[in-house]
């Protein structure tokens, strides 16, 4: 065997600011032309991996290390940010933050530049290398005239100006739509078959990146290796679910039906699956066992009303056309559709931070038209994406009292509030911690908190989990769960497939401005156009039913979702 | 919203737009001193009328800058408004003579001296409008970065510049979502409230947006130096256009012109034309 | 003269762009050419934050670029904004936030932006103004010093509110245990 191009030898690091080191003995080699994923949950020592391959660590963040990080035959330390450079080109997360250029030519070019090519070669290159990721025909653009995938392949464009012989991505699945998502697999795969460079991908998503092959899975915990196999056996023993990373749903569910997961099965992609007779028999079982036992819920009084709701930013664009629907007390509803479908826009006009140029709200019957932003908001909640783009206090208390500050309100009303908020919340041992203390988890739920507080019946929710690992995910989601069961109606823009099947029955699509589906998620899910039209996804089960002869996918997913449920109680 | 007063590059196909970045930078920069020096009424009155062909050659509409031009309209207004109030005999001072016009009350007469001290006044600042306006219009803003490298300004300084035309849309999104959620939550700077609790009730929103700028600048330093910036002492530039002919023939227009300027200005040895004497 | 930081280079290009930003949203008082300012709180604390020269840039970047796309650049002023920011700087350098803030730190930062606006647009702005355009002293002096009172109140009291807000989120965590 070669040499490796990364090799981690007993290696350990702890950042300055911190009392415990973040990486003990790793033990890591990575060898040339390689795929390897970087699986974890967040604080698991994976971005911090990547962040000392790539030289950030130590010389952006300083610490002390212990044992030696070879990175093409060199030590990393001993290098530099720049010379590392040379060798490992890095995709972050933030495709915002890594679009540095005023338009996509320059951004490709920054590494060029800065190495003082001459301008007729520079431009050379950067034809060449947008051919690549094909991102050519869009030179000119400036950032905020691509989708999210557009500037993640301007990124790749960026650091492969260099003839890097690593390839690192850090979580690039995080700030895209899932059919975005899947086309930057695809896109990973055809670069690594055309440069050869080793690709290393950090990402908890794993079924998918799994969408594409890879050699080997590294899964990190708590700062430590603790497997390093080839794909298919690391799927076949049971680390995933041990240390809070997502299964692929296939293979979830043939485990619910009592198959054993088996190496030579080829558990790593949903289309390779070698299923026996004997096994998608037991599937079948297992499937009209569970079809027996779904019932159907009952829906609650009418709530929010929207009626032919129509509405552009500018007079020749309608972001919004003809939207209609009702939503009842108690449900809990997912909002989905590509970026810029319209999802967010139809949240502001809720909220009545935009006016619609025709159509109505009502909340409970009433006409909302003539309330100020404020008076809804005594009704109906808005939780941004960004915790951090919301929280306005650092300390905790102050952060959930603000809203009632502006009310006439006693002082011993209001501690009251305060108080039966954050308990509802779960935040009340936390009461007098400053926000900044707290993980992104929980800071969403001081957001969520801050808004609660003023008693509203309806609570829209944007993107409430994106780039939450598994097990935050969960968090997150079982409390929204607990605050439905306590009477309050949720609404939540999503791109999270598994989130909308697992926790809200109904999913209003949208495309384009227009409301194309109001539906079950499960349906959703099951047909092909929807799918394609909301830049979805179909679900694994899906492929995984066809497989075992079921012809009712959606029922198979419903029952799916239905036995997870009852699983996890 | 604020996006409605903000002035941007606009694509057309004129003299002005195949000029370099370089060229219309230095040609700003020598303009904006040639005014500012100049108090002489024939040598604004020559800059003005040039300013406005060089509009014309630009093809910029009128109606393409019809916001910005109120604006300066207002603030020209005003500010004239005001130097009068407080100084309506300043002209006479100016010009050592005194010619009344008409008397309006108390100290407040007009005198043709005055008059014609607002008309310089009011010269000087609006033979600079069309070219600072038309430099945004017409230079694509790729180019500032590199325009500045070249000129002498350090390339990391320029970087800058280019960062933050980069980061105004993003930053303002974000200035605009924030405000909105806590608009909800009763927090409002366009109220009715008191000065100082609109002051108070900003902090809310500055606070996310610094917090998040801060997270913003950690990223994109990294990115930065991820890809070799600040690596060598000089860099070379995507877009840098390489000067022509043309571009020379305005440099060499724009450097007379400040020198004829000069000459004319302080050639009696005072920054006035004075027609009283 | 010490080569800028790459953070430095990226701190002024946003601290110009949210200058900018804040700039075009002011609140106007009875004076022209004069507002209440949100941009000097900001470009306070990030002269606080990152350093004189960070300062001084932001303040001639942003302002350049919000007089640039109103009405023409006035060029005193954006030189006051300049010189505003380099001053913060100076005078609060080494005056480390990120280690938590007590009243010595207030009043310094205080102490500084008040000291640095009222130089700039009570002496830098009217002098270069008297300069380049010849406006009546009178009237330059009233302007400047209902400027300089303006942004010392706003930067005084915004500018001192996120500081002390800042210095909040950078707490080390050993300090919290959970209370019932």
């Amino acid at each position: 065997m070669s040499t490796p191009i990364i090799s981690f030898q007993d290696y350990g690091f702890q950042y300055m600011a911190q009392a415990e080191p973040t990486l003990h003995h790793i033990n890591l080699d990575i060898y040339p032309g390689e795929k390897v994923l970087i699986a974890g949950t967040s604080g698991s020592g994976k971005s911090t991996i990547g962040n000392c391959i790539n030289g950030l660590i130590p010389f952006a963040y300083p610490g002390e290390k212990t044992g030696v990080l070879l990175v093409d035959g060199k030590e990393a330390d001993k290098s530099s940010i720049f010379e590392l450079s040379h060798t490992v080109g890095t995709v972050l997360q933030d495709t915002d933050g890594q679009f540095i250029g005023l338009t996509v030519g320059e951004d490709i070019a920054f590494a060029a530049e800065n190495d003082c090519v001459v301008q007729d070669e520079m431009k050379q290159i950067v034809d060449k290398v947008a051919k690549l990721v094909d991102i050519d025909h869009h030179l000119d653009y400036a950032p905020h005239e691509l989708s999210g995938g557009q500037k993640q392949r301007v990124s790749l464009a960026g650091v492969m100006v260099e003839e890097v012989k690593v390839l690192l991505f850090d979580e690039p699945l995080a700030n895209l739509d899932p059919a975005a998502g899947r086309t930057t697999i695809e896109l990973i795969d055809t670069v690594h078959e055309r440069t050869k460079a080793a690709v290393i991908v950090i990402e908890h998503r794993l079924e998918d990146v799994l969408w594409r092959s890879m050699d080997r899975i590294v899964l990190m915990n708590e700062g430590r290796v603790i497997a390093d196999m080839p794909t298919a056996k690391l799927l076949a023993g049971n680390y995933l679910l041990e240390h809070g990373i997502r299964e692929p749903l296939y293979l979830t569910a043939l485990r619910y039906a009592g198959v054993a997961i088996e190496e030579k099965m080829h558990p790593e992609h949903v289309d390779k699956l070698c299923l026996t007779d004997a096994h998608k028999e037991m599937v079948l079982n297992w499937y009209q066992k569970q079809k027996a036992l779904i019932q159907q819920q009952e829906a609650g009084e009418e709530l929010l009303k929207v009626e032919h709701l129509t509405f552009g930013y500018t007079p020749q664009k309608r972001n919004l056309q003809d939207v209609s629907f009702t939503i009842h007390k108690g449900e809990m509803v997912s909002i989905v559709g590509r970026n810029g479908a319209g999802k967010s826009t139809l949240a502001k006009l809720i909220c009545g931070f935009e006016q619609p140029l025709s159509g109505a709200i009502y909340m409970a019957g009433r006409n909302l038209s003539g309330d100020t932003i404020k008076e809804r908001a005594a009704n109906i909640g808005y939780v941004m994406q960004n915790p951090n783009q919301m929280i306005s206090k650092p300390m905790i208390w102050d952060e959930v009292e603000l809203a009632l500050l502006q009310e006439e309100m006693t002082g011993e009303e209001r501690k009251k509030r305060v108080e039966e908020t954050l308990k509802v919340c779960g935040l009340y041992p936390f009461r007098n911690w400053p926000v900044s203390a707290l993980s992104f988890g929980q800071k969403k739920r001081v957001t969520i908190a801050s808004i609660l507080v003023q008693r509203p019946q309806v609570i829209i929710l944007d993107e409430p989990t994106a780039g939450q690992d598994y097990h935050h995910y969960t968090e997150i989601m079982e409390f929204l769960k607990e605050l439905n069961a306590q009477g309050y109606t949720i609404l939540m823009i999503t791109h999270d497939m598994h989130l909308m099947l697992e926790y809200t029955p109904r999913a209003i699509v949208f495309s384009e401005g227009k409301m194309l589906a109001d539906t079950t998620a499960a349906h959703v899910l099951n047909d092909p156009c929807l799918v394609q039209a909301a830049n979805l996804k179909e679900t694994s089960l899906y492929s995984l039913s066809m497989a075992c002869g079921i012809e009712e996918p959606q029922t198979f997913t419903e029952c799916f979702i239905s036995y997870e449920k009852k699983e996890e109680r | 919203m604020a996006k409605a007063a903000i002035l941007s590059y606009i694509k057309r196909d004129s003299f002005v737009h195949e000029l370099t970045g370089t060229t219309k930078l230095i040609f700003f920069i020598l303009w904006s001193v040639a005014s500012m020096i100049t108090y002489d009424t024939r040598v604004l009155v020559c800059m003005l009328f040039m300013s406005v062909v060089i509009f014309k050659i630009s093809k910029i509409k009128i109606k393409d800058i019809s916001v910005v031009l109120g604006l300066a309209a207002i603030f020209l207004i005003m500010n004239n408004l005001f130097v009068y109030l407080f100084s309506p005999e300043y002209g006479v001072g100016l010009y050592g003579s005194r010619t009344v016009v008409l008397t309006i009350a108390g100290p407040y007469t007009i005198t043709l001296q005055q008059l014609f001290y607002h008309l310089n006044m009011t010269m000087k600042v609006i033979c600079v409008v069309p070219v600072a306006l038309l430099f945004i219009a017409c230079t694509d803003p790729s180019e500032f970065a590199a325009s500045l490298a070249n000129i002498g300004v350090s390339y990391r300084i320029g970087y800058s510049v280019s960062l933050a035309l980069r980061y105004i849309p993003d930053v303002q999104r974000e200035y605009h979502n924030i405000s909105q959620a806590q608009q909800a939550r009763g927090i409002d700077l366009s109220g009715k409230d008191k000065l100082f609790t609109r002051m108070k009730n900003s902090v809310a929103i500055l606070l996310p947006l610094v917090l998040s700028s801060l997270n913003r600048i950690e990223t994109i330093s990294n990115a930065m130096e991820l890809r070799g910036f600040g690596k060598n002492k000089k860099r070379t530039w995507y877009r840098l256009r390489r000067m022509t002919g043309k571009d020379w023939f305005v440099v060499v227009f724009v450097a007379a012109v400040l020198v004829i300027d000069l000459l004319v200005t302080f050639w009696d040895g005072s920054r006035y034309y004075n027609p009283f004497l | 003269m010490k080569k800028l930081s790459v953070k430095s280079v990226v701190a002024i290009g946003i601290g110009a762009a949210l200058f900018f930003v804040l700039g075009k949203i002011s609140i106007p008082t009875p004076v022209p050419n004069t507002y209440i300012s949100l941009q000097y709180a900001i470009q306070a604390v990030f002269a606080t934050l990152f350093g004189p020269i960070a300062g001084l840039l932001i303040g001639f970047v942003g302002h350049t670029l919000i007089d640039a796309t109103s009405y023409g650049p006035w060029w005193s002023w954006i030189i006051a904004s300049a010189f505003a920011g380099l001053v913060i700087g100076l005078v609060t350098m080494k005056m480390d936030v990120n280690e938590g803030i007590d009243t010595k730190k207030i009043v310094r930062f205080n102490a500084a932006q008040a000291v640095a606006h009222l130089l700039a647009w009570g002496l830098v702005a009217p002098c270069l103004d008297i300069l380049i355009y010849k406006e009546p002293i009178e009237k330059l002096f009233v302007q400047g010093l209902v400027a300089g009172v303006s942004n010392v109140l706003t930067t005084g009291i915004v500018g001192t509110l996120l500081l002390i807000a800042y210095a909040k989120t950078v707490v080390k965590k050993g300090s919290l245990s959970k209370e019932d």
